[in-house]
Protein backbone atom coordinates (compact mmCIF):
# COMPACT_ATOMS: atom_id res chain seq x y z
CA UNK A 1 0.00 0.00 0.00
CA UNK A 2 1.25 3.57 -0.52
CA UNK A 3 1.53 5.26 2.28
CA UNK A 4 2.33 9.63 2.47
CA UNK A 5 1.48 12.68 3.85
CA UNK A 6 -0.11 15.47 3.05
CA UNK A 7 -1.13 19.21 4.85
CA UNK A 8 -4.55 19.28 3.05
CA UNK A 9 -6.71 16.45 1.76
CA UNK A 10 -10.06 17.77 -0.42
CA UNK A 11 -12.11 14.95 -0.98
CA UNK A 12 -14.10 15.54 -4.29
CA UNK A 13 -13.28 17.91 -7.03
CA UNK A 14 -16.70 19.56 -7.38
CA UNK A 15 -17.41 23.49 -7.10
CA UNK A 16 -16.67 22.88 -3.35
CA UNK A 17 -13.56 21.04 -3.53
CA UNK A 18 -12.11 22.96 -6.49
CA UNK A 19 -12.71 26.43 -4.28
CA UNK A 20 -11.28 25.16 -1.24
CA UNK A 21 -8.09 24.01 -2.45
CA UNK A 22 -7.19 26.77 -4.11
CA UNK A 23 -7.66 28.86 -0.73
CA UNK A 24 -5.59 26.67 0.93
CA UNK A 25 -3.27 27.12 -1.22
CA UNK A 26 -3.52 31.19 -1.47
CA UNK A 27 -3.16 30.95 2.17
CA UNK A 28 0.14 29.21 1.97
CA UNK A 29 -0.48 26.18 2.36
CA UNK A 30 1.10 24.02 -1.17
CA UNK A 31 1.00 20.22 -0.35
CA UNK A 32 -2.80 20.36 -0.44
CA UNK A 33 -4.53 17.13 -3.10
CA UNK A 34 -7.80 16.93 -4.67
CA UNK A 35 -9.27 13.35 -4.67
CA UNK A 36 -11.95 12.92 -7.27
CA UNK A 37 -13.82 9.77 -7.83
CA UNK A 38 -14.95 11.00 -11.69
CA UNK A 39 -13.08 11.17 -14.48
CA UNK A 40 -12.80 14.70 -14.35
CA UNK A 41 -13.12 17.66 -12.28
CA UNK A 42 -16.45 20.09 -12.09
CA UNK A 43 -18.87 17.68 -9.71
CA UNK A 44 -22.24 17.97 -10.57
CA UNK A 45 -21.50 21.22 -13.00
CA UNK A 46 -20.49 19.67 -15.93
CA UNK A 47 -23.72 18.30 -16.81
CA UNK A 48 -25.71 21.74 -15.59
CA UNK A 49 -25.33 23.24 -19.06
CA UNK A 50 -28.01 25.97 -18.63
CA UNK A 51 -26.99 29.48 -17.71
CA UNK A 52 -28.04 30.50 -14.18
CA UNK A 53 -24.62 30.25 -12.58
CA UNK A 54 -22.16 33.54 -11.58
CA UNK A 55 -24.28 36.32 -10.81
CA UNK A 56 -23.58 36.56 -7.48
CA UNK A 57 -19.72 35.71 -7.72
CA UNK A 58 -18.67 36.66 -11.05
CA UNK A 59 -21.65 39.28 -11.79
CA UNK A 60 -22.28 37.77 -14.95
CA UNK A 61 -24.41 34.46 -15.71
CA UNK A 62 -22.38 31.54 -16.43
CA UNK A 63 -23.26 28.15 -17.48
CA UNK A 64 -22.37 25.32 -15.38
CA UNK A 65 -19.52 24.03 -17.17
CA UNK A 66 -18.05 27.50 -17.82
CA UNK A 67 -18.52 28.40 -13.77
CA UNK A 68 -16.39 25.16 -13.34
CA UNK A 69 -13.52 25.91 -15.86
CA UNK A 70 -13.26 28.85 -14.24
CA UNK A 71 -12.18 26.97 -10.91
CA UNK A 72 -10.42 23.95 -12.55
CA UNK A 73 -8.06 26.69 -14.28
CA UNK A 74 -7.34 28.25 -10.96
CA UNK A 75 -6.55 24.42 -9.34
CA UNK A 76 -4.21 23.91 -12.73
CA UNK A 77 -2.63 27.85 -12.63
CA UNK A 78 -1.34 26.94 -9.09
CA UNK A 79 -0.12 23.17 -10.08
CA UNK A 80 -2.27 21.65 -6.89
CA UNK A 81 -2.27 18.21 -7.05
CA UNK A 82 -5.29 16.31 -8.32
CA UNK A 83 -5.82 12.60 -8.62
CA UNK A 84 -9.02 11.57 -10.47
CA UNK A 85 -10.95 8.42 -11.19
CA UNK A 86 -9.66 8.13 -7.44
CA UNK A 87 -12.43 6.91 -4.51
CA UNK A 88 -12.06 7.80 -1.05
CA UNK A 89 -12.93 4.70 1.12
CA UNK A 90 -12.50 5.32 4.56
CA UNK A 91 -11.82 8.35 6.83
CA UNK A 92 -10.63 7.91 10.40
CA UNK A 93 -11.04 10.45 13.20
CA UNK A 94 -7.40 10.55 13.46
CA UNK A 95 -7.73 12.48 9.43
CA UNK A 96 -6.08 9.13 7.85
CA UNK A 97 -7.67 8.68 4.53
CA UNK A 98 -8.09 5.93 2.43
CA UNK A 99 -8.68 5.95 -1.27
CA UNK A 100 -8.25 3.49 -4.11
CA UNK A 101 -7.62 3.91 -7.88
CA UNK A 102 -6.23 1.44 -10.88
CA UNK A 103 -2.93 2.65 -11.29
CA UNK A 104 -1.74 2.73 -7.69
CA UNK A 105 -3.90 0.74 -6.21
CA UNK A 106 -4.60 1.36 -2.49
CA UNK A 107 -3.51 4.58 -0.62
CA UNK A 108 -3.36 5.71 2.88
CA UNK A 109 -2.83 9.30 2.98
CA UNK A 110 -1.72 10.78 6.17
CA UNK A 111 -3.23 14.39 6.76
CA UNK A 112 -2.86 17.43 8.50
CA UNK A 113 -6.48 18.56 7.51
CA UNK A 114 -9.05 17.20 5.95
CA UNK A 115 -11.92 18.96 3.30
CA UNK A 116 -15.12 17.02 2.95
CA UNK A 117 -16.57 18.00 -0.17
CA UNK A 118 -18.48 14.95 -1.64
CA UNK A 119 -21.63 16.97 -2.61
CA UNK A 120 -25.21 15.44 -2.84
CA UNK A 121 -27.18 12.56 -3.91
CA UNK A 122 -30.95 12.64 -5.02
CA UNK A 123 -33.43 10.90 -3.11
CA UNK A 124 -34.71 7.78 -5.66
CA UNK A 125 -38.18 6.15 -6.04
CA UNK A 126 -37.35 3.47 -3.23
CA UNK A 127 -37.03 6.35 -0.70
CA UNK A 128 -40.59 7.80 -1.59
CA UNK A 129 -42.66 4.57 -1.39
CA UNK A 130 -44.96 5.21 -4.34
CA UNK A 131 -47.03 2.30 -4.70
CA UNK A 132 -47.27 0.07 -8.24
CA UNK A 133 -44.65 -1.74 -10.12
CA UNK A 134 -40.95 -0.29 -10.91
CA UNK A 135 -40.48 -0.69 -14.20
CA UNK A 136 -38.03 0.91 -16.27
CA UNK A 137 -38.44 5.11 -17.21
CA UNK A 138 -38.63 5.87 -13.37
CA UNK A 139 -35.04 8.00 -12.99
CA UNK A 140 -34.08 10.91 -11.08
CA UNK A 141 -33.72 14.03 -12.77
CA UNK A 142 -30.11 14.36 -12.37
CA UNK A 143 -30.02 10.99 -13.91
CA UNK A 144 -31.40 11.73 -16.96
CA UNK A 145 -29.78 15.34 -16.88
CA UNK A 146 -26.60 13.16 -17.63
CA UNK A 147 -27.87 11.02 -19.92
CA UNK A 148 -29.42 13.63 -22.10
CA UNK A 149 -26.01 16.53 -21.52
CA UNK A 150 -23.19 14.70 -21.59
CA UNK A 151 -24.02 11.01 -22.59
CA UNK A 152 -25.95 12.18 -25.97
CA UNK A 153 -29.31 9.91 -25.06
CA UNK A 154 -32.78 11.62 -24.01
CA UNK A 155 -34.20 9.26 -21.70
CA UNK A 156 -37.98 9.33 -23.57
CA UNK A 157 -40.51 10.90 -25.04
CA UNK A 158 -44.17 11.35 -22.79
CA UNK A 159 -42.44 12.65 -19.51
CA UNK A 160 -44.62 13.54 -16.24
CA UNK A 161 -42.15 14.97 -13.85
CA UNK A 162 -42.57 14.37 -9.72
CA UNK A 163 -41.44 17.48 -7.34
CA UNK A 164 -40.74 21.29 -8.87
CA UNK A 165 -37.14 21.29 -7.28
CA UNK A 166 -34.43 23.38 -9.56
CA UNK A 167 -33.25 19.84 -11.66
CA UNK A 168 -37.00 18.99 -12.20
CA UNK A 169 -37.90 22.18 -13.64
CA UNK A 170 -34.53 22.46 -15.96
CA UNK A 171 -35.18 18.98 -17.12
CA UNK A 172 -38.60 20.05 -18.07
CA UNK A 173 -37.60 22.63 -20.17
CA UNK A 174 -34.59 20.63 -21.40
CA UNK A 175 -36.59 17.58 -22.57
CA UNK A 176 -38.99 19.83 -24.39
CA UNK A 177 -36.17 20.94 -26.06
CA UNK A 178 -35.05 17.77 -26.99
CA UNK A 179 -38.37 17.12 -29.08
CA UNK A 180 -40.17 15.57 -25.42
CA UNK A 181 -43.78 15.65 -24.69
CA UNK A 182 -43.58 16.88 -20.93
CA UNK A 183 -46.98 16.63 -19.52
CA UNK A 184 -46.65 17.89 -16.35
CA UNK A 185 -44.98 18.97 -13.24
CA UNK A 186 -46.79 17.57 -10.30
CA UNK A 187 -45.52 19.15 -6.82
CA UNK A 188 -47.10 17.70 -3.51
CA UNK A 189 -46.53 21.31 -1.75
CA UNK A 190 -48.98 24.48 -2.61
CA UNK A 191 -45.60 26.35 -3.64
CA UNK A 192 -42.51 25.10 -5.71
CA UNK A 193 -39.44 23.67 -4.70
CA UNK A 194 -37.38 25.42 -7.10
CA UNK A 195 -36.29 29.40 -8.00
CA UNK A 196 -38.82 31.53 -9.39
CA UNK A 197 -36.75 32.42 -12.25
CA UNK A 198 -36.48 28.24 -13.35
CA UNK A 199 -40.15 28.83 -12.81
CA UNK A 200 -40.62 31.32 -15.21
CA UNK A 201 -37.87 30.51 -17.85
CA UNK A 202 -38.80 26.36 -17.92
CA UNK A 203 -42.43 26.00 -17.45
CA UNK A 204 -43.97 29.17 -18.12
CA UNK A 205 -42.18 29.93 -21.26
CA UNK A 206 -42.88 26.74 -22.90
CA UNK A 207 -46.36 25.80 -21.48
CA UNK A 208 -45.73 23.19 -19.51
CA UNK A 209 -48.28 22.88 -16.28
CA UNK A 210 -47.28 23.08 -13.06
CA UNK A 211 -49.66 21.04 -11.00
CA UNK A 212 -49.45 22.12 -6.91
CA UNK A 213 -50.97 20.47 -4.47
CA UNK A 214 -50.59 17.21 -6.60
CA UNK A 215 -48.72 13.79 -6.33
CA UNK A 216 -47.93 10.61 -8.14
CA UNK A 217 -50.22 7.82 -6.53
CA UNK A 218 -49.27 4.89 -9.16
CA UNK A 219 -46.68 4.11 -11.28
CA UNK A 220 -48.43 1.04 -14.03
CA UNK A 221 -45.76 -0.31 -16.40
CA UNK A 222 -44.59 -3.98 -16.38
CA UNK A 223 -41.01 -3.47 -18.67
CA UNK A 224 -41.36 0.01 -19.58
CA UNK A 225 -43.21 2.91 -17.91
CA UNK A 226 -46.69 3.21 -19.27
CA UNK A 227 -48.84 5.55 -17.21
CA UNK A 228 -49.15 7.66 -14.06
CA UNK A 229 -51.94 8.05 -11.72
CA UNK A 230 -51.59 12.17 -10.39
CA UNK A 231 -54.20 12.71 -7.71
CA UNK A 232 -54.77 16.19 -5.69
CA UNK A 233 -54.16 16.45 -2.17
CA UNK A 234 -55.78 17.94 0.73
CA UNK A 235 -53.97 20.93 3.03
CA UNK A 236 -52.76 17.69 4.97
CA UNK A 237 -51.08 15.99 1.80
CA UNK A 238 -53.63 13.30 2.09
CA UNK A 239 -55.07 12.36 -2.17
CA UNK A 240 -58.12 13.09 -2.72
CA UNK A 241 -59.37 9.71 -4.86
CA UNK A 242 -62.08 11.28 -6.51
CA UNK A 243 -59.37 13.83 -7.85
CA UNK A 244 -56.96 10.50 -9.77
CA UNK A 245 -55.99 10.89 -13.72
CA UNK A 246 -54.10 8.85 -14.92
CA UNK A 247 -51.54 10.71 -17.53
CA UNK A 248 -50.00 8.36 -20.25
CA UNK A 249 -46.27 8.83 -19.95
CA UNK A 250 -42.84 6.74 -20.79
CA UNK A 251 -40.57 8.61 -18.46
CA UNK A 252 -41.32 9.76 -14.66
CA UNK A 253 -38.45 11.96 -13.49
CA UNK A 254 -38.15 12.58 -10.00
CA UNK A 255 -37.26 15.69 -8.43
CA UNK A 256 -38.29 15.23 -4.79
CA UNK A 257 -34.39 16.08 -3.03
CA UNK A 258 -31.03 15.82 -2.33
CA UNK A 259 -29.26 14.28 0.43
CA UNK A 260 -25.62 15.46 1.65
CA UNK A 261 -23.59 11.89 1.01
CA UNK A 262 -22.11 11.81 4.27
CA UNK A 263 -21.08 7.98 4.19
CA UNK A 264 -17.56 8.98 4.86
CA UNK A 265 -18.04 11.75 7.39
CA UNK A 266 -19.91 9.12 9.64
CA UNK A 267 -16.82 6.81 9.38
CA UNK A 268 -14.36 9.51 10.37
CA UNK A 269 -17.16 10.07 13.74
CA UNK A 270 -18.49 13.40 12.26
CA UNK A 271 -21.63 14.01 14.11
CA UNK A 272 -24.55 15.27 11.85
CA UNK A 273 -27.55 17.54 12.02
CA UNK A 274 -30.87 15.66 11.02
CA UNK A 275 -32.32 19.06 9.58
CA UNK A 276 -29.45 19.52 6.70
CA UNK A 277 -28.28 15.79 6.94
CA UNK A 278 -24.80 17.29 7.03
CA UNK A 279 -22.54 18.22 9.73
CA UNK A 280 -22.70 20.17 12.75
CA UNK A 281 -20.40 23.04 12.06
CA UNK A 282 -18.36 26.02 13.47
CA UNK A 283 -18.09 29.29 11.83
CA UNK A 284 -14.63 27.70 9.81
CA UNK A 285 -16.79 25.13 8.54
CA UNK A 286 -14.87 22.44 11.22
CA UNK A 287 -16.97 19.92 12.23
CA UNK A 288 -17.04 18.29 15.80
CA UNK A 289 -13.63 16.47 14.53
CA UNK A 290 -11.22 18.51 14.83
CA UNK A 291 -9.50 19.19 11.52
CA UNK A 292 -12.10 18.32 9.31
CA UNK A 293 -13.76 20.49 7.50
CA UNK A 294 -16.94 20.32 5.55
CA UNK A 295 -18.59 22.55 2.28
CA UNK A 296 -20.70 22.66 0.02
CA UNK A 297 -23.81 20.34 -0.60
CA UNK A 298 -22.10 17.71 1.43
CA UNK A 299 -22.78 20.70 4.41
CA UNK A 300 -25.89 21.46 3.31
CA UNK A 301 -27.75 21.59 0.06
CA UNK A 302 -27.38 24.99 -1.82
CA UNK A 303 -29.63 26.41 -4.56
CA UNK A 304 -27.24 28.32 -5.85
CA UNK A 305 -23.02 27.53 -6.71
CA UNK A 306 -21.90 30.70 -5.73
CA UNK A 307 -22.74 30.46 -2.50
CA UNK A 308 -20.84 26.51 -2.38
CA UNK A 309 -17.76 28.95 -3.47
CA UNK A 310 -17.72 31.24 -1.00
CA UNK A 311 -18.24 28.64 1.91
CA UNK A 312 -15.60 26.47 0.28
CA UNK A 313 -13.20 29.46 0.81
CA UNK A 314 -13.93 30.15 4.34
CA UNK A 315 -13.50 26.32 4.68
CA UNK A 316 -10.17 26.37 2.91
CA UNK A 317 -8.67 28.91 4.74
CA UNK A 318 -9.41 28.20 8.45
CA UNK A 319 -8.20 24.76 6.92
CA UNK A 320 -4.85 26.27 5.85
CA UNK A 321 -5.31 28.06 9.47
CA UNK A 322 -5.59 24.84 11.18
CA UNK A 323 -2.42 23.20 9.72
CA UNK A 324 -0.41 26.29 10.36
CA UNK A 325 -1.50 26.32 14.04
CA UNK A 326 -2.83 29.90 13.53
CA UNK A 327 -6.23 29.20 15.85
CA UNK A 328 -7.32 27.50 18.35
CA UNK A 329 -11.17 26.90 19.47
CA UNK A 330 -11.94 29.62 22.87
CA UNK A 331 -13.74 26.76 24.61
CA UNK A 332 -16.75 29.87 24.55
CA UNK A 333 -19.50 28.71 22.22
CA UNK A 334 -21.85 31.06 20.59
CA UNK A 335 -24.78 28.65 19.33
CA UNK A 336 -26.96 30.05 16.23
CA UNK A 337 -30.45 29.11 16.78
CA UNK A 338 -33.20 28.65 13.96
CA UNK A 339 -36.19 30.26 15.43
CA UNK A 340 -39.52 31.11 13.81
CA UNK A 341 -40.05 30.16 10.65
CA UNK A 342 -36.54 29.47 10.09
CA UNK A 343 -35.31 25.38 9.42
CA UNK A 344 -32.13 25.91 10.05
CA UNK A 345 -28.74 28.25 10.03
CA UNK A 346 -25.30 27.49 9.16
CA UNK A 347 -22.62 27.93 10.84
CA UNK A 348 -24.30 26.00 14.39
CA UNK A 349 -21.69 27.99 16.19
CA UNK A 350 -19.32 30.71 16.58
CA UNK A 351 -16.10 29.27 18.70
CA UNK A 352 -12.92 30.39 16.80
CA UNK A 353 -10.37 33.01 17.87
CA UNK A 354 -8.57 33.43 14.43
CA UNK A 355 -7.09 37.41 13.27
CA UNK A 356 -10.26 38.14 10.29
CA UNK A 357 -13.65 37.13 11.20
CA UNK A 358 -14.80 39.65 7.96
CA UNK A 359 -15.99 37.23 5.92
CA UNK A 360 -18.74 36.11 8.48
CA UNK A 361 -22.54 35.14 6.42
CA UNK A 362 -25.13 33.34 8.01
CA UNK A 363 -26.82 30.79 5.92
CA UNK A 364 -30.16 29.78 6.49
CA UNK A 365 -33.32 28.55 5.34
CA UNK A 366 -37.26 29.69 5.85
CA UNK A 367 -39.62 26.83 6.83
CA UNK A 368 -42.60 28.41 5.06
CA UNK A 369 -43.04 30.93 2.40
CA UNK A 370 -43.58 34.77 3.37
CA UNK A 371 -43.96 37.74 1.52
CA UNK A 372 -42.47 40.75 2.66
CA UNK A 373 -40.11 39.58 5.29
CA UNK A 374 -38.20 40.90 8.54
CA UNK A 375 -34.98 39.02 9.45
CA UNK A 376 -34.47 39.57 13.27
CA UNK A 377 -31.56 38.56 15.06
CA UNK A 378 -31.27 38.44 18.23
CA UNK A 379 -28.40 37.98 21.06
CA UNK A 380 -29.77 36.42 24.08
CA UNK A 381 -33.24 37.41 23.43
CA UNK A 382 -32.09 40.99 23.26
CA UNK A 383 -32.60 42.47 19.55
CA UNK A 384 -29.58 43.21 17.31
CA UNK A 385 -30.30 44.11 14.12
CA UNK A 386 -32.86 43.08 11.22
CA UNK A 387 -33.00 42.90 7.40
CA UNK A 388 -35.67 43.03 5.02
CA UNK A 389 -36.47 40.65 2.11
CA UNK A 390 -39.43 41.70 -0.73
CA UNK A 391 -39.77 37.64 0.02
CA UNK A 392 -38.44 34.59 1.32
CA UNK A 393 -39.17 30.84 -0.05
CA UNK A 394 -37.54 27.66 1.43
CA UNK A 395 -36.32 26.67 -2.06
CA UNK A 396 -33.56 29.86 -1.83
CA UNK A 397 -31.07 29.81 0.47
CA UNK A 398 -30.71 33.37 2.55
CA UNK A 399 -27.54 35.09 3.49
CA UNK A 400 -27.15 37.38 5.95
CA UNK A 401 -23.82 39.15 6.98
CA UNK A 402 -22.82 38.71 10.84
CA UNK A 403 -20.09 41.66 11.23
CA UNK A 404 -16.84 41.56 13.23
CA UNK A 405 -17.96 44.55 15.36
CA UNK A 406 -21.25 42.65 16.65
CA UNK A 407 -19.49 40.00 17.43
CA UNK A 408 -16.58 41.85 19.24
CA UNK A 409 -19.25 43.38 21.46
CA UNK A 410 -20.57 39.63 22.10
CA UNK A 411 -18.36 38.62 24.73
CA UNK A 412 -20.76 36.44 26.98
CA UNK A 413 -23.60 35.53 24.87
CA UNK A 414 -24.41 32.25 24.79
CA UNK A 415 -27.09 32.30 21.95
CA UNK A 416 -27.90 34.07 18.57
CA UNK A 417 -31.78 33.65 17.29
CA UNK A 418 -32.88 34.36 13.90
CA UNK A 419 -36.33 34.76 13.45
CA UNK A 420 -37.67 35.21 9.96
CA UNK A 421 -41.42 36.78 10.57
CA UNK A 422 -43.96 38.82 8.30
CA UNK A 423 -42.36 42.24 8.12
CA UNK A 424 -44.81 44.51 10.99
CA UNK A 425 -47.35 46.30 9.12
CA UNK A 426 -47.95 44.59 6.40
CA UNK B 1 -56.61 48.80 -23.45
CA UNK B 2 -54.87 48.82 -20.17
CA UNK B 3 -53.04 45.98 -18.71
CA UNK B 4 -51.39 45.06 -15.70
CA UNK B 5 -49.13 42.21 -15.45
CA UNK B 6 -47.19 40.61 -12.55
CA UNK B 7 -43.86 39.17 -14.05
CA UNK B 8 -40.88 38.03 -12.14
CA UNK B 9 -37.32 39.31 -13.36
CA UNK B 10 -35.26 36.25 -14.48
CA UNK B 11 -32.35 38.45 -14.65
CA UNK B 12 -30.42 37.47 -11.59
CA UNK B 13 -31.61 34.99 -8.74
CA UNK B 14 -33.29 37.49 -6.46
CA UNK B 15 -36.47 37.17 -8.60
CA UNK B 16 -38.09 40.29 -8.17
CA UNK B 17 -41.51 40.10 -8.98
CA UNK B 18 -42.56 43.16 -11.25
CA UNK B 19 -45.86 45.12 -12.27
CA UNK B 20 -46.00 46.30 -15.57
CA UNK B 21 -49.12 48.70 -16.93
CA UNK B 22 -49.05 48.53 -20.46
CA UNK B 23 -51.42 49.23 -23.73
CA UNK B 24 -50.01 47.38 -26.66
CA UNK B 25 -46.47 48.16 -26.78
CA UNK B 26 -46.41 50.67 -25.10
CA UNK B 27 -45.46 50.71 -21.33
CA UNK B 28 -47.17 52.98 -18.92
CA UNK B 29 -45.95 51.91 -15.40
CA UNK B 30 -43.35 49.69 -13.74
CA UNK B 31 -42.69 48.87 -10.13
CA UNK B 32 -41.31 46.43 -7.63
CA UNK B 33 -37.99 46.04 -9.30
CA UNK B 34 -34.97 46.10 -6.94
CA UNK B 35 -32.76 47.62 -9.82
CA UNK B 36 -32.21 49.01 -13.34
CA UNK B 37 -31.99 45.82 -14.92
CA UNK B 38 -35.78 44.99 -14.00
CA UNK B 39 -36.89 47.80 -15.59
CA UNK B 40 -35.64 46.42 -18.73
CA UNK B 41 -36.51 42.91 -18.36
CA UNK B 42 -39.85 44.34 -17.84
CA UNK B 43 -39.82 46.62 -20.94
CA UNK B 44 -38.34 43.94 -23.18
CA UNK B 45 -40.18 41.13 -21.46
CA UNK B 46 -43.85 42.42 -22.93
CA UNK B 47 -42.58 43.96 -26.45
CA UNK B 48 -40.58 40.99 -27.23
CA UNK B 49 -39.50 38.36 -24.42
CA UNK B 50 -35.85 36.76 -25.17
CA UNK B 51 -33.39 34.13 -23.56
CA UNK B 52 -30.19 32.70 -23.53
CA UNK B 53 -30.35 28.97 -25.31
CA UNK B 54 -28.48 26.41 -23.80
CA UNK B 55 -28.22 23.23 -25.17
CA UNK B 56 -25.66 20.66 -26.50
CA UNK B 57 -24.30 20.00 -29.78
CA UNK B 58 -23.02 16.51 -31.12
CA UNK B 59 -19.16 15.99 -31.46
CA UNK B 60 -16.84 13.45 -33.15
CA UNK B 61 -13.94 12.11 -32.27
CA UNK B 62 -14.49 13.93 -28.89
CA UNK B 63 -13.81 12.26 -24.93
CA UNK B 64 -17.36 12.79 -24.75
CA UNK B 65 -20.52 12.15 -27.24
CA UNK B 66 -21.66 15.86 -26.74
CA UNK B 67 -20.57 19.50 -25.65
CA UNK B 68 -22.95 22.08 -23.96
CA UNK B 69 -22.84 25.36 -26.22
CA UNK B 70 -25.17 28.73 -25.72
CA UNK B 71 -25.90 31.49 -27.47
CA UNK B 72 -23.58 34.19 -26.89
CA UNK B 73 -26.60 37.03 -26.27
CA UNK B 74 -29.98 36.30 -25.81
CA UNK B 75 -32.43 35.64 -29.21
CA UNK B 76 -36.05 35.97 -29.07
CA UNK B 77 -37.91 33.41 -27.31
CA UNK B 78 -40.51 32.45 -30.29
CA UNK B 79 -37.44 31.28 -32.10
CA UNK B 80 -36.19 28.86 -30.03
CA UNK B 81 -37.39 25.86 -31.39
CA UNK B 82 -35.97 26.77 -34.82
CA UNK B 83 -32.56 27.18 -33.63
CA UNK B 84 -32.69 24.14 -31.45
CA UNK B 85 -32.76 22.99 -35.25
CA UNK B 86 -30.35 24.53 -36.55
CA UNK B 87 -27.86 23.38 -33.79
CA UNK B 88 -29.09 19.79 -34.12
CA UNK B 89 -28.08 19.54 -37.36
CA UNK B 90 -24.17 20.35 -36.60
CA UNK B 91 -21.61 18.03 -35.57
CA UNK B 92 -18.31 19.39 -34.44
CA UNK B 93 -15.10 18.30 -34.40
CA UNK B 94 -12.90 17.38 -31.21
CA UNK B 95 -10.81 19.23 -30.13
CA UNK B 96 -13.33 22.27 -29.14
CA UNK B 97 -11.92 25.26 -26.80
CA UNK B 98 -14.83 27.02 -24.49
CA UNK B 99 -15.41 30.48 -26.90
CA UNK B 100 -15.54 28.30 -29.97
CA UNK B 101 -18.04 29.26 -32.12
CA UNK B 102 -20.40 27.03 -33.57
CA UNK B 103 -22.97 28.49 -35.04
CA UNK B 104 -22.08 31.94 -36.59
CA UNK B 105 -24.91 34.71 -36.51
CA UNK B 106 -27.42 32.30 -35.75
CA UNK B 107 -30.64 32.82 -37.32
CA UNK B 108 -29.80 36.54 -37.96
CA UNK B 109 -29.86 37.15 -34.27
CA UNK B 110 -26.50 38.83 -34.01
CA UNK B 111 -25.77 36.32 -31.37
CA UNK B 112 -22.85 33.30 -32.15
CA UNK B 113 -23.47 29.64 -30.66
CA UNK B 114 -20.51 28.77 -28.77
CA UNK B 115 -18.84 26.00 -26.55
CA UNK B 116 -18.97 26.14 -23.23
CA UNK B 117 -16.07 23.75 -22.00
CA UNK B 118 -12.79 22.50 -23.27
CA UNK B 119 -13.39 19.29 -24.95
CA UNK B 120 -10.69 17.08 -25.77
CA UNK B 121 -9.95 14.23 -28.37
CA UNK B 122 -10.74 10.96 -27.60
CA UNK B 123 -7.50 9.38 -26.17
CA UNK B 124 -7.43 5.36 -28.26
CA UNK B 125 -6.37 2.96 -25.74
C1 LIG C 1 -29.01 19.36 -11.41
C2 LIG C 1 -28.58 20.58 -10.65
C3 LIG C 1 -28.86 21.86 -11.15
C4 LIG C 1 -28.37 23.01 -10.52
N1 LIG C 1 -28.61 24.27 -11.06
C5 LIG C 1 -28.01 25.37 -10.50
C6 LIG C 1 -28.15 26.69 -11.08
O1 LIG C 1 -28.87 26.88 -12.05
N2 LIG C 1 -27.47 27.72 -10.55
C7 LIG C 1 -26.66 27.54 -9.47
O2 LIG C 1 -26.01 28.49 -9.03
N3 LIG C 1 -26.55 26.31 -8.86
C8 LIG C 1 -27.20 25.23 -9.35
N4 LIG C 1 -27.07 23.98 -8.75
C9 LIG C 1 -26.34 23.90 -7.50
C10 LIG C 1 -24.83 23.68 -7.64
O3 LIG C 1 -24.52 23.09 -8.84
C11 LIG C 1 -24.40 22.79 -6.54
O4 LIG C 1 -24.78 23.43 -5.35
C12 LIG C 1 -22.88 22.57 -6.55
O5 LIG C 1 -22.51 21.84 -7.68
C13 LIG C 1 -22.45 21.80 -5.31
O6 LIG C 1 -21.05 21.65 -5.33
P1 LIG C 1 -20.29 20.54 -4.50
O7 LIG C 1 -18.88 20.65 -4.89
O8 LIG C 1 -20.67 20.65 -3.08
O9 LIG C 1 -20.91 19.15 -4.97
P2 LIG C 1 -20.77 18.33 -6.38
O10 LIG C 1 -20.81 19.27 -7.53
O11 LIG C 1 -21.79 17.29 -6.29
O12 LIG C 1 -19.32 17.70 -6.28
C14 LIG C 1 -18.98 16.66 -5.39
C15 LIG C 1 -17.83 15.85 -5.98
O13 LIG C 1 -17.36 14.93 -5.01
C16 LIG C 1 -17.06 13.70 -5.64
N5 LIG C 1 -17.10 12.62 -4.64
C17 LIG C 1 -18.15 12.25 -3.86
N6 LIG C 1 -17.82 11.21 -3.07
C18 LIG C 1 -16.53 10.91 -3.34
C19 LIG C 1 -15.63 9.91 -2.85
N7 LIG C 1 -15.98 9.02 -1.93
N8 LIG C 1 -14.36 9.89 -3.37
C20 LIG C 1 -13.98 10.79 -4.31
N9 LIG C 1 -14.80 11.74 -4.81
C21 LIG C 1 -16.06 11.81 -4.33
C22 LIG C 1 -18.14 13.58 -6.69
O14 LIG C 1 -17.77 12.69 -7.73
C23 LIG C 1 -18.26 15.03 -7.18
O15 LIG C 1 -17.39 15.29 -8.26
C24 LIG C 1 -27.62 22.84 -9.35
C25 LIG C 1 -27.38 21.56 -8.81
C26 LIG C 1 -27.86 20.44 -9.43
C27 LIG C 1 -27.63 19.07 -8.81
S1 LIG D 1 -35.03 43.61 -10.74
FE1 LIG D 1 -32.81 43.60 -10.49
S2 LIG D 1 -32.56 42.68 -8.46
FE2 LIG D 1 -34.64 42.21 -9.06
S3 LIG D 1 -34.50 40.18 -10.04
FE3 LIG D 1 -34.30 41.71 -11.66
S4 LIG D 1 -32.11 42.00 -11.92
FE4 LIG D 1 -32.42 40.99 -9.93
Amino acid sequence: MLKVKKDVVVIGGGPAGLAAAAEVYDNGVEDVIILERDFELGGILPQCIHNGFGLHYFKEELTGPEYSQRFENDVEERDIEVKLDTMVLDVTPDRKVYAMNQEEGFLEIEAGAVILAMGCRERTAGALGIPGTRPAGVLTAGTAQRFTNIEGYVPGEEVVILGSGDIGLIMARRMRLEGADVKAVCEILPYTGGLTRNVVQCLEDYDIPLLLNHTVTKIIGNDRLEAVEITEVDENMKPKPETSKIIKADTLLLSVGLIPENELSKKADVVLDDTTGGPFVNEGRETNIEGIFACGNVLHVHDLVDWVTQESQIAGNWAAKYVKGEYKRTGSKIKMKAGENVSYVIPHTIELDGSDRNRMPLYMRVSTPLMAVDINLYADGEKLYSFSEPFAKPGEMITVPLAQKTLDDLDDVKEIRVDIIEKEGQ
Amino acid sequence: MKETKTLTCVACPKGCEVTVEFEGNEILNIDGHACPQGQTYAEEEIVAPTRILPTTVRVKGGALPLCPVKTSKQIPLEIIHDAMEIIGQKEVEAPIEIGQVIVENILDTGADVVATRDLPRKIEV
